[in-house]
């Protein structure tokens, strides 16, 4: 499925976890199970060794999941296996793309069923090369806005992105928090064009993913808290807390803000 | 302050630099960028400069002629002594500067991440001096090696922050201090201490280290009447290799650029054995820029390692990648033995005990005298009292 036609039937929740972690062979099962429990869409992380736009949980991960095996080669391997009827996402930094060469990445995402790509460390003035690799093998190239991002930048970014434009609800790194900002719904509300809003970073509850949907998101993200539930080991927990979430996003559709 | 990012395009050294980071981070990197750029040209900004660099880091530093090193080499050599600034490193050029244009930008607070802990050292006396709340990230490994300069930190105000993830090495500590500033730059100037990383830093922290190589032109010119044939400088991410080259880009001068060989060039999955990313590394994005670096071959950075803890750093500044790609920067090496009979050489010969890192330096012209033509500056970058318990233990390996 296009994440064009996922978004027919907003709100949507996307979950992201670290492919790999625990271990590669873990990881098409849980694709899987988020699927049935309502995820809309899987991110799948890619590990890196130096992945500066996270915080602790996600850096454990990636540090479990290389030490498990993961490389480039395993997860295009680990993200065909994961066969299910949603949008599967690349999520990673670009160094692993750029070593695999633009071209051949978009090529082996396509070629896996990954339909989309979030490179949180490439801005849009330096995605050139992806850009049209992406073109090239109708791969969808995600943006990210953060709450700093003036208006005018904010609209070339809206123009540049491809499939949903990713708003970053808080400065700083990933990571599981407890609340939502003011400047988050101020950022959904500066968002001038039709493209898709999805907003992640530090959502972990049922409630605050209800909050950004009802502050006009099309999608709420959620990552450090099911990786964290996945180190744990508590994968039944993590399918009740997916299956909370979805309902809270469904019954929060069109409802006014509280907060934002 | 507000500047217009609907385009961050960045400053590129051929298809080296660049600006590979996180939204939340272009920004305060592109207000940081329009700061330095209405400063530098700015007379009061300079004027403010120069008083510091004269009266409280203690320049100009001398170019010495080290007669008996000379004797020993068959060449006339000249030291420029950056181990006579203040703090005991070229460092404190870089961070006087950038801490003028924080002050300038109105922020209260620097962060920092130190390898050897000269950088981090450095920041914190700029810290004291001009009244900031200083942090400074530093990986737990590199906090064991130089517990004196954790104590110095200290002792001027700073708090140091151990870094326990990946490698616990300057690396991490980079990558710490990128995640503090992308929550913390409205009050925050991240003061990254080496001449690479995105724009603006790779120019920014070059020109300020360039008073040494505008230093040394002159003071070369006025007792010799001529330029050198060759300079020596380490590498580590490239700041006092670049602030002397800087003004002598345009000359007949070699320029020689000695990395960290290290244990040699072996490497395993996750680590190499060595710091020399122009000789042994390849092309990827490492803290914001395209540069060389050592990495796996799927794009995993690997963990590097020298003798020296401010050399020990998996990628270069995309200006240094950029000029050894022309051919206008020789990329050479010395390994730690190499940089270690430097280190005693100089101490022996000259009565001057150079950092380790600068080592790599006079290691590399003992080794290879022929390359330096009848006359040579070596840059010597810091010196040597924070590595004394690193020689020891290494010479009782
Ligand atoms: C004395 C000294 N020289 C050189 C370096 C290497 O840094 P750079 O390559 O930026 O000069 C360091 C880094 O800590 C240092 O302390």
């Amino acid at each position: 499925m296009k994440i064009s036609e996922a978004f027919l039937n907003k709100p949507l929740l996307i979950v992201y976890i670290c492919a790999g972690d625990p271990t590669p062979e873990a990881t098409p099962d849980l694709v899987r199970r988020l699927v049935a429990a309502g995820a809309d869409i899987v991110e799948l992380g890619l590990p890196h060794s130096d992945p500066i736009a996270d915080g602790p949980t996600i850096q454990a991960a990636a540090q479990r999941a290389i030490a498990a095996g993961m490389n480039t080669d395993v997860y295009f391997d680990v993200a065909a296996q994961a066969d299910v009827d949603v949008p599967k996402i690349f999520m990673g930094y670009y160094n692993m793309v750029y070593a695999r060469g633009p071209d051949k990445f978009a090529e082996d995402c396509a070629k896996s069923g990954i339909c989309g790509m979030i490179v949180p460390d490439l801005p849009p003035e330096e995605a050139g090369p992806l850009h049209d690799a992406c073109k090239r093998h109708g791969v969808d190239l995600i943006f990210l806005a953060a709450p700093n991002t003036p208006d005018s930048r904010l609209s070339m970014i809206e123009k540049e992105t491809s499939g949903f434009l990713y708003l970053v609800a808080r400065t700083g790194v990933t990571g599981a928090k407890s609340d939502v900002l003011q400047s988050t719904g101020d950022l959904i509300a500066r968002v001038s064009s039709d493209v898709p809003r999805a907003v992640g970073f530090g959502i972990s509850t049922p409630e605050q993913a209800a909050e950004v949907i009802r502050a006009g998101a099309d999608a709420a993200i959620v990552g450090s808290v099911c990786v964290d539930l996945i180190a744990r080991g508590e994968v039944e927990r993590l399918e009740e807390l997916v299956r909370e979430m979805k309902d809270a996003i469904v019954k929060a559709k069109g409802k006014a803000p509280i907060v934002c | 302050m507000k500047c217009d990012t609907a385009n961050a395009a960045a400053v590129k050294f051929g298809k080296y630099g660049g600006l590979f980071v996180p939204e939340t981070l272009v920004q305060p990197i592109m207000e940081l960028a329009q700061a330095y750029e209405r400063l530098r040209s700015n007379d009061d900004f300079r004027d403010e400069l120069a008083g510091l660099l004269k009266n409280f880091a203690g320049r100009e530093t001398p170019l010495y002629h080290a007669r008996n090193l000379s004797r020993e080499l068959g060449c006339k050599i000249y030291l420029k002594r950056e181990d006579l600034v203040h703090g005991g490193a070229h460092k404190l050029n870089n961070t006087l500067g950038q801490a003028l244009v924080a002050k300038r930008m109105g922020k209260t607070r620097l962060i920092a991440e130190t390898g050897a802990g000269q950088h981090g050292v450095a920041t914190a006396i700029v810290g004291a001096n001009l009244g900031f709340e200083t942090q400074v990230y530093m990986g737990e490994v590199d906090i064991e090696r130089q517990k004196m300069n954790v104590y110095r930190m200290e002792l001027m105000g700073a708090e140091v922050i151990p870094v326990r993830s990946g490698s616990r090495t300057l690396k991490d500590a980079i990558n710490e201090a990128m995640r503090d500033w992308a929550a913390s730059f409205e009050h925050t100037h991240y003061l990254l201490g080496t001449a690479a990383g995105a724009h603006p830093y790779p120019s920014m922290v070059r020109d300020f280290q360039s008073v040494i190589g505008i230093e040394a032109r002159g003071q070369i010119l006025e007792v010799e009447g001529r330029l050198p044939d060759s300079i020596v400088a380490c590498v580590g991410g490239g700041s006092n290799a670049m602030g002397i080259f800087a003004p002598f880009l345009e000359d007949k001068v070699r320029l020689l650029a000695v990395e960290a060989g290290g244990r040699g060039p072996g490497k395993t999955d996750k680590t190499a054995d060595n710091g020399a990313s122009l000789g042994y590394g390849t092309d990827g994005i490492l803290h914001g820029a395209l540069t060389k670096i050592l990495q796996d071959p799927y794009g995993q950075i690997l963990e590097s390692y020298s003798v020296a803890a401010g050399l020990d750093y998996p990628g270069v500044g995309p200006e240094l990648a950029y000029l050894a790609e022309t051919g206008r920067v020789q990329p050479k090496m010395a390994d730690d033995k190499t940089a270690i009979l430097g280190f005693r050489a100089l101490s022996k010969l000259e009565g001057i005990i150079p950092a380790l890192e600068s080592a790599h330096a006079v290691g590399y012209a003992l080794s290879e005298p022929d390359a330096l033509g009848e006359m040579a500056i070596i840059n010597i970058s810091g010196r040597g009292d924070k590595d004394l318990a690193t020689v020891m233990d290494y010479e009782n390996l």
